[in-house]
């Protein structure tokens, strides 16, 4: 299987229309015929991704790799980036503000989802200039 | 037990039957999103009071069986598109949750 490469961009601000990058992704995924649990896994990877683009940085980009033994996605954005990234792995921190919370979303969870169904995950954040998470999932043979 | 016989069996409204046919192995109760991305196990029928369109999607993402609105709350229109946009299978029942979630049991054993 050679390497396929996606390249999804995420709109940020509307949190109710969040998800649509994500959406995308899982259809394709499901078209290459990968197993459900991979595909669960990277889906809510990714999904969790987006709704923080959406909710700390205005949006931003989420690139996808997949080939035969494994799935990477980078989310990229140029938000404020992470002051604290040990503060917030932890279950139940979160910055998100009353809107965010009142569409269920801000229960501090989402980075840590991640890292639970990821196989790695890596965060790189600078102040000011944007956090990239990468994550990777193996692909079972 | 099918999403469909869940739905017969117990009395509940069916908003959008995408796929009545899908199985149902366990439960999930909860609002919280990320939290109910976090626990709740593929295949289960997830039950909460959260009415917005980001419930599809979360549903799609974790591929649940089922969404079942409780206390009565009845999904809005963008809820409702984005159930058959995403074909995820969406019921309701005016029980409570607590209520609702017994009874689920009780079918399922």
């Amino acid at each position: 299987m050679e390497t396929i490469k996606l390249v999804y961009p995420v709109e940020g601000g509307d949190l109710i229309e969040a998800g649509e990058a994500s959406s995308k992704m899982k259809l394709t995924l499901k078209k290459l015929g990968l197993p459900q649990d991979v595909i669960r896994r990277a889906s809510i990877c990714m999904y969790e991704g987006e709704i923080n683009m959406v909710i700390h940085a205005d949006g931003g980009q989420a690139e996808v790799e997949v080939d035969a033994d494994q799935i990477i996605i980078r989310m990229q954005d140029t938000g404020p980036g992470i002051p604290d990234v040990t503060q917030a792995m932890q279950e139940g921190f979160s910055t998100a503000g009353q809107t965010a919370r009142e569409l269920g979303f801000g229960a501090g969870m989402g980075l840590p989802n991640i890292k639970r169904y990821s196989d790695e995950m890596k965060i790189e954040t600078e102040l000011g200039k944007g956090t990239t998470v990468t994550v990777r999932i193996k692909i079972p043979q | 037990m099918t999403v469909q016989q869940l739905q017969q069996t117990l009395g509940w409204t069916a908003f959008h039957m995408a796929d009545p046919g899908r199985q149902v192995t366990g439960g999930y109760a909860g609002d919280l999103l990320s939290w109910v991305m976090g626990r709740a196990e593929r295949d289960c029928a997830w039950f909460t009071i959260m009415s917005n369109q980001n419930v599809a999607a979360v549903a799609l993402m974790a591929d649940v069986a089922c969404v079942v609105l409780t206390e009565g709350v009845v999904p809005d229109a963008d809820l409702l598109r984005r159930a058959e946009e995403k074909e995820v299978n969406l019921l309701g029942t005016g029980e409570d949750t607590y209520t609702a979630a017994c009874r689920f049991r009780g079918c399922l054993e």
